[in-house]
């Protein structure tokens, strides 16, 4: 079987195919500890969880532990690709350093213990503030890598039980702008496209998405439709020179924080030259004029001097998205986390509405996500949501959700949004939320402002619960910490970034104690001895299909309608996407290929905010402006970054991702062949401000913003002048100091969808010491290629040989079970 | 011509939103939910105080060296006494409701006066600013909404 280093090229061979084909099969494979295929005594069903792109793969097991992994030729998603975390990172779940044993704090230390001392902690800690101050004491903070069974559960145990509105999840950081920009365009969340849509679009346009490093194996799909014949055109919206920005045929490299000038220059144009679908806006949309009237005095010029991009690419821009038969478009971080993130996304939905590019092959949008299960975190409500895409301002919906659940519906806190991810730190920091529990995430790499989010984890005051599979910096804070069993060590399902449902299995066991985070929750839920109406355990469900069954219930009539899926419906073919009911058995493909939304006031999750104040608007406003539940086109003036370069710190700093790592890399991190890829931090200079700065390659710098510093190695490449980026990835639990790029960042979010800024801020750097011929830690075959030539280039050598079988069947042609 | 008394008006009137929005930023300082939006905020005011003064113009007024600040008194008003800081809180943005919803009556009365001037610039002027004044105090609203339950209830 031919094989590739999969660090070396973690796109694999191509495979090219032209407009309207399929996309070939290509079934990738790696098996480690010296294991041949012979000795696999199972494959087990699965999918990734280290992206949000849902790769489905088996999980090959051998004398009862993980020892590969292999794609699913059968699934829609991936057709048999893995990209390198997905086959890679499974060698964490083997790791010494797992958690094996309950933990909690005695005389300030971190004690081993068993599962009853601690969770009857926990439990007497609940209760004792019940009884003081009531559920607005108690928070939770999860995470985007759950299963949906146990977010489903926190968010019952949390909403319904407990009756706290304080409930996130770090998807709060990755993916909350998705949710609210799509809530604002089409009255409820939902990716609109399809990933399929590669297949048929003659222009796709991505806006601040690296999905070459963060949707690894979608970006192989892109690759091998643009080496195939008809290729579509590419625009790429980014200020670093990404693998997407080099395979563009346009690129438009923005300043940091002023997308919504350059989308709203855009926008001008399309109206100007009337390059806009009447009918479908008429029939369609509302606040066209509004629109119209907003963009009017805004030319290419404006944007222009705004942006720092040439009017004349702004043009280019909009003649190439004017054009487009079939337009496909995605959009993440780099919007996400920036200034103005959900006035800058929905000028990317309004887009698709002026030109009617919704829900027809190749006519599609997705507003990515970030992490592996965030689509499941909302959709369940474990974040700033409720359960199935309802409305907490639609007493109706909370009077339905209480029925499904069985409860009282005042338990159910309605009075305001839930409680973002930002806020709950804020009402630790100030002594009100008394009582945290953290799952799967790890805030004290990853939230901004570390040296604050410490200081309050830290806090006398706050009794702090971490459920993880590490002792991550954020456990060793904690009073009592849970071991957690992990993907491949539970049964479960989730979601990914355009809707397809997997079904992941149970393929070895945890190690030592630890236990799924499913039977932690409910073990908390029955200790508690929580009720529903009737006097009966409440959760009713007690494992993971019992909860999927029950979520089922709570998904009927919703737009992310599940009724339609089984476990075992999920078993051995396709992912399968929502909504899926009785109407539509197979799934959906596309939403809104028929122009109709979940927007009417009776059904929309949410009346939509103000975009540049946040202020949710209320039932009645929303009433008068969309009666008939349109899609709504809404306008956002332009603002200036609230903090600008400028003075002593001259550099717009951005942080994000790189393909090799993942989140705080407690998986990623413990990986050999990922983590040789990317072993260090580094920052990202331009050949320009390295030559004027007197840095070279590999010269360790200082980097520091007004609320941090951090020392990493430069590397000179094609980022945008003036401006500097830091992977966020590392933090303190394999060692170093001042590494961690979330030191610098600064404590502001978007005001709509309360998404942190991770992307706007401002910084200095200077030379600390040459390198002496040693390059940055950083790999060469990302956005992070060197300008000079003799950068060795990133491999990952025989270890990371990794089989790729193209289409054709053979001894590969995946089996499950 | 009593165009110009509300002219003047509210042109001080937008200073106090201004001082209001910068102080309740300032005294808030750790609320970052309420820190960056009301400076936003505040820009839409003090540009509403530039297009006043370029309209007084035309109606033979120098509304900026009228003294369009405000008065120490007024200032200390806003600011109110020491305490808690989140009753403090509530009791900013309660005020900042209260003036800012003023300010809207405001505008709605400098816009029937300019209908009835004819004047159309004017009467343009109002209906891009007066929508911003009411977003402004659905903000202050909005704001005391979602901050109410958890001061009031720990």
């Amino acid at each position: 079987m031919p094989s590739k280093d999969r660090i070396a090229e973690p796109w694999g061979t191509r495979t090219p195919y032209g407009p309207g084909e399929e996309w070939p099969t290509r079934v990738d494979t790696y098996l480690g500890d010296g294991s041949s295929p012979d000795q696999v005594d199972a494959w087990v069903q699965s999918a990734s969880i280290l992206h949000s792109n849902g790769d489905a793969l088996d999980i090959a097991v051998r004398e009862g532990r993980i020892v590969g992994v292999r794609g699913r030729a059968e699934d829609r998603v991936n057709r048999g690709r893995l990209d390198p975390k997905d086959l890679f990172g499974w060698q964490a779940n083997n790791s010494r350093e797992r958690l094996t044993r309950p933990l909690v704090r005695e005389n300030g230390e971190l004690v081993e213990t068993d599962w009853d001392t601690a969770m009857e902690r926990v439990v007497r800690r609940s209760k004792e503030l019940l009884d003081e101050q009531g559920a607005s004491a108690i928070g939770f903070y999860t995470s985007g890598q759950l299963f949906l069974e146990e977010y489903y559960t926190l968010a019952a145990v949390g909403h319904g039980a407990i009756g706290t509105n304080h409930m996130d999840g770090n998807t709060r950081l990755c993916t909350a702008t998705a949710a609210a920009a799509l809530k604002e365009s089409f009255g409820c969340d939902g990716q609109p496209g399809s990933y399929a849509d590669i297949d048929h679009a003659d222009v796709l346009a991505l806006y601040g998405h690296n999905m070459a490093e963060t949707q690894t194996v979608l970006w192989a799909r892109v690759l091998d439709r643009l080496a195939g014949p008809e290729p579509p055109r590419v625009l790429c919206v980014d200020p670093r020179a990404t693998p997407v920005a080099r395979a563009a045929d346009l690129h438009l490299a923005p300043l940091p924080g002023t997308n919504v000038a350059l989308m709203n220059g855009i926008l001008h144009e399309l109206i100007r030259r009337d390059m806009v679908d009447h009918e479908y806006v008429e029939s369609h949309t509302v606040g066209y004029e509004e629109l119209a009237r907003q963009v009017r005095d805004h030319p290419p010029e404006t944007a222009a001097e705004i942006c720092g991009v040439p009017a004349a690419r702004i043009r280019e821009a909009a003649e190439m998205l004017g054009s487009a038969e079939r337009l496909f478009s995605t959009v993440l971080q780099g919007f996400y986390q920036s200034h103005q993130a959900t006035a800058a996304a929905v000028q990317v939905n309004n887009v698709h509405l002026l030109r009617g590019m919704l829900g027809r092959p190749g006519a599609g949008l997705l507003q990515m996500n970030g992490q592996p299960t965030a689509e499941n975190t909302r959709e369940c409500g474990a974040d700033g949501d409720l359960t199935a895409f309802r409305n907490w301002n639609n007493d109706e919906h909370i009077t339905d959700l209480a029925a499904v659940w069985n409860i009282d519906h005042m338990r159910i806190p309605h009075y305001t949004p839930p409680t973002h991810a930002m806020q709950i730190f804020r009402y630790a920091e100030k002594g009100s939320i008394r009582f945290l529990w953290i799952s799967g995430t790890n805030p004290a790499v990853s939230l901004p402002e570390l040296a604050r989010i410490r200081s309050v984890l830290e806090k006398e005051s706050l009794f702090l619960v971490v459920q993880d599979l590490f002792l991550t910096e954020t456990a060793e804070l904690a009073d009592v910490v849970l071991p957690a069993a992990t993907w491949g060590e539970k049964t479960g399902t989730f979601t990914n970034s355009d809707r397809t449902v997997h079904l992941s299995e149970k393929a070895v066991e945890p190690p030592g104690e630890a236990r799924p985070d499913l039977d932690i929750f409910l073990d908390y839920a029955r200790r508690m001895d929580f009720r529903d109406k009737d006097g009966n355990p409440f959760p009713q469900w007690h494992d993971p299909e019992s909860a999927f069954e029950a979520w089922k219930r709570a998904t009927e009539g919703r737009p992310c309608d599940y009724t339609g899926i089984t476990y075992d419906r999920l078993r051995g073919g396709s992912g399968i996407q929502w909504p899926c009911n009785e109407d539509r058995p197979e799934g959906t493909e596309r939403l809104y290929g028929d122009g109709r939304f979940w927007a009417a006031p009776d059904v929309c999750e949410s009346y939509g905010r103000d975009l540049v104040t946040g202020a949710p608007m209320e039932e009645v406003e929303y009433r008068a402006m969309n009666p008939e539940g349109k899609a709504i086109l809404r306008a956002a003036e332009y603002l200036p970054p609230h903090e600008e370069p400028g003075g002593d710190y001259p550099f717009a700093l951005t942080t994000g991702r790189t393909l090799y790592q993942f989140h705080t890399r407690t998986k990623t991190g413990r990986a050999p062949q990922l983590n040789e890829a990317a072993p260090e931090v580094w920052v990202e200079v331009s050949g320009s401000d390295a030559e004027e700065l007197g840095i070279g390659e590999g010269d360790l710098v200082e980097v520091a913003s007004p609320r941090g510093v951090v020392h990493a190695r430069a590397r000179i490449c094609g980022i945008r002048p003036g401006v500097l980026f830091l992977p966020f990835h590392y933090g303190y639990w394999d060692g170093g100091h001042d590494r961690a790029a979330n030191e610098m960042t600064v404590n502001d979010w978007d005001p709509v969808s309360k998404q942190p800024l991770f992307k706007t801020a401002a910084a200095r750097i200077r030379l600390l010491e040459a390198g002496g011929g040693t390059p940055a830690p950083a790999p060469t075959t990302t956005a992070s290629r060197p300008l000079d030539a003799r950068v060795p280039r990133t491999r990952g050598g025989v270890r990371a040989e990794a089989g790729e079988h193209i289409a054709g069947g053979g001894e590969w042609e995946s089996r499950s079970r | 011509m009593g165009i110009e008394i509300a002219l003047r008006e509210l042109y001080r009137a937008e200073g106090h939103m201004v001082e209001a929005l910068l102080a309740l930023s300032e005294r808030h300082s750790g609320e970052h939910e309420i820190v960056h939006v009301s400076k936003d905020l505040a820009r839409w005011s003090r540009e509403h105080m530039r297009e006043l003064a370029r309209t007084g113009e035309r109606y033979g007024m120098d509304l900026g060296g009228e003294g369009g600040e405000p008065l120490a008194e007024e200032r200390d008003a806003v600011e109110g006494g020491p305490g808690d800081p989140d009753l403090e809180l509530l009791a900013d943005l309660r005020q900042l409701h209260r003036m800012a919803s003023g300010v809207s009556v405001d505008w709605e009365l400098l816009g029937q006066g300019a209908q009835a001037l004819g004047d159309r610039e004017l009467l343009h002027l109002t209906e891009r600013c007066h929508p911003q004044t009411v977003r402004q105090a659905t903000w202050a609203n909005a704001m005391l909404k979602t901050t109410s339950p958890q001061v009031l209830t720990s």
